[in-house]
């Protein structure tokens, strides 16, 4: 059997005996949309990155339509990790769907996190009566077919460009083809779970200290959504970025950054 | 090379001055769009304008890209599309749909580059739009028959894997004084109908019949041949006491048959008389059975014969054996002898010595044979594998 790190392409940086601050990629890319973020703890924490199973670098024979039917599974292989890497008192840093992920693993294992970071969560991407999530099931059909419809050219027109440029350092050797393509069977999967789910009765069972980290102009998770996440947790606070978009990790690394180091140093400063 | 001169060259220089940058730019045969490293629109072309129906003034530093898609696009843009142009600095051949002014949706590919300050931070991001309502039609059809296709093939391994469930007896009958045992191992992953089968049936009081055989080729048409050869053999048992007059029935219509396939068949009689067993073999094209007497000799038993559905006179013989208490006598297919370990084969020498073995029951001297080849192949079979091991019990 592969070993877990191995199944999720584990790569682990920072301080070996420092507190571990694991980073959970959302639906669509994988590790990779950390990279502008995730250095930035090294010098304090025990930086843990990794592909969900279906994503990025993470070994295609692990996936199992039937485990990753819903986000318990993928909130299952959070917990394993954080087991078999023997993570105590963990900051889960989650992004776009892997923020209720977290929410799903701290509810099964709470003693294993101390803090959660929530980038962008929806509990719920459809409209639902007073609820509003963003998206009818129309918009969710329309998406798959977007998927699908991009599939073609992915698979067999588009051939990966990826050129080590000098006037595009962000271009690195390290940035592998995986990054934002995913087998389209797997991700047509992926994507029904994650735009199809319904997690808001699992927000007020999660007492672990939150924080919701919210753009301004978010067409996935709107500022609305992130407040009812805020407001139903019993632990949360919510930061709005300036950042527009739903990947400030991307398009806002320092404000992001600063907003985790904030919330997850916060008692680390107090005794400097 | 030719240089035009006169009129031609007037023209040329005319039609030169009159396309300036900005006809360029507005008049270009594809949507143009810049905008902020956020999404706001600054700058847009006029045909992009022409295409969506909006006015310059409702989009210029009032929307960002992203709103004028649907909504799957939309979420498409926020997961792959925006990070992957942040992340390569480009994006190609996107497929989306825009929302145009009057509510309805046009299908285009999009492609996109990120220009980048001095020192790295993203400027502007430069957009082209095209119109790709006709491939995306087609691309449809291209997805449909793709999945289609898929469908078909999912349909046609459901089908293989019935057809092979219904040719392999999960369990041999219980013959009344006799020890009998069958395995089989379908080759590589065992989806796909294999050629090798066997079948054991009675004729009449303390008469039955053992057949192994091996049908060429793999699939459904090898499948429809295997269920051919075993309803034919059990008819010609019937009618013929020598399995040698049965096999040869079997090849009258195999050469019938719209099939130019072939097969090899071990064909064995077993009558009871007298509280002794009596087994008549014939065998055309297959290794011949083993017989393993109570003292530890191991021979083969019967002549090797012709395929059969090859030629019309198939030369095939009877050979005839006494199975005494203890003795043992293996059926198998060449999917033992020919295991493949490298260039090396499991051969007929290693079965001979798993075969000389004593071993308690039919059913063990089945498994182990089995197990051993399985194993010699590293447990992947390349060929399927079929044995029938009998057993004359002891008193």
């Amino acid at each position: 059997m592969v070993s877990i790190a191995a199944r999720h392409n584990i790569n682990i940086s920072g301080r070996p005996d420092g507190q571990p601050i694991l980073f959970a990629h959302g639906f669509g890319c994988d590790q990779n949309m950390w990279r502008y973020v995730a250095p930035r703890f090294e010098d304090e924490f025990r930086v843990v990155l990794f592909d969900h199973i279906g994503a990025g670098g993470s070994d295609p024979s692990a996936y199992d339509p039937q485990r990753y039917s819903s986000l318990s599974g993928y909130a299952e292989d959070v917990v394993a990790i954080c087991t078999e890497l023997e993570l105590r008192d963990a900051v889960f840093v989650g992004h776009s769907v892997s923020a209720m992920i977290g929410v799903l693993a701290a509810a099964a294992a709470p003693k294993l996190f101390a803090k959660l970071v929530l980038v962008g969560p929806s509990p719920r991407y459809i409209n639902d009566d007073d609820y509003v999530g963003g998206f009818s099931v129309d918009d969710i059909n329309d998406m798959l077919e977007s998927l699908e419809s991009n599939y073609l050219g992915w698979s067999s027109v588009m051939a990966p460009v990826i050129m080590g440029r000098a006037d595009r350092p962000e271009l690195g050797e390290e940035l592998t083809e995986s990054f934002c393509r995913t087998d389209p069977s797997i991700a047509r999967q992926f994507a029904r779970v994650t735009f199809l789910s319904d997690n808001r009765k699992d927000l007020p069972a999660v007492a672990t200290p939150a924080l919701v980290l919210q753009c301004v102009n978010d067409v996935i998770a709107p500022v609305s959504v992130g407040e009812f996440v805020c407001d139903r947790m019993p632990n949360a606070s919510m930061v709005l970025l300036n950042a527009t978009g739903h990947c400030p990790n991307l398009s806002a690394p320092e404000e992001t950054a600063a907003a985790i180091e904030q919330f997850v140093r916060r008692s680390t400063f107090a005794l400097r | 090379m030719t240089s035009i001169g006169g009129e031609a060259r007037d023209a040329f220089c005319e039609a030169l001055l009159d396309d300036d940058a900005e006809q360029l730019y507005d008049r270009a045969p594809c949507g143009y769009l810049s905008t902020a490293p956020d999404g706001t629109i600054l700058k847009v072309n006029q045909t992009f304008l022409t295409l969506t129906g909006y006015d310059r003034g409702q989009l210029v530093a009032r929307m960002r890209f992203v709103q004028l898609l649907s909504a799957g696009g939309r979420i498409y843009h926020e997961t792959h599309y925006a990070p992957m142009l942040s992340m390569h600095g480009e994006a190609h051949e996107i497929a989306l749909d825009l929302v145009c002014a009057n509510g309805s949706r046009l299908p285009v590919l999009v492609n996109s580059v990120l220009e980048r300050d001095a020192h790295g931070a993203p400027l502007i991001v430069r957009t082209a739009v095209f119109d790709a309502r006709l491939r995306r039609k087609y691309e449809r059809e291209l997805l449909r028959a793709k999945q289609r296709a898929e469908q078909s093939e999912a349909h046609a391994r459901a089908l293989a894997h019935t057809l092979q469930q219904t040719l392999i007896p999960p369990t041999p009958p219980a013959i009344p004084n006799l020890d009998v045992a069958a395995a089989y191992r379908p080759a590589g992953d065992g989806s796909e109908v294999g050629g090798d089968f066997y079948d054991i049936f009675q004729i009449g009081a303390s008469d039955w019949v053992v057949a192994i055989g091996d049908v060429c080729g793999k699939g459904v048409n090898a499948a429809v041949v295997t269920a051919l050869v075993r309803h034919t053999l059990r008819a010609a048992t019937v009618q013929h006491a020598e399995p040698s007059k049965a096999l040869r029935t079997l090849n009258d219509v195999l050469r019938q048959h719209q099939t130019d396939r072939f097969c090899t068949v071990a064909l064995l009689r077993l009558r009871q008389a007298d509280g002794e067993w009596i087994g008549t073999v014939s065998c055309a094209g297959h290794p011949l059975p083993l017989f393993r007497q109570s003292d530890g000799t191991l021979r083969a038993v019967g002549q090797p014969g012709a395929l059969l559905g090859i030629v019309d006179e198939a030369p095939l013989r009877d050979a005839q054996i006494k199975l005494l208490p203890g003795d043992t006598l293996l059926l198998y297919t060449d999917g033992i002898t020919e295991a493949r370990n490298g260039k090396e084969f499991y051969g007929e020498e290693r079965l001979a010595v798993a075969a000389t073995q004593s071993y308690g029951s039919a059913e063990a001297l089945a498994s182990a044979v089995v197990s051993e080849a399985l194993e010699f192949q590293a447990g992947r079979p390349r060929d399927d594998i079929a044995v029938v091991a009998i057993r004359v019990p002891l008193r």
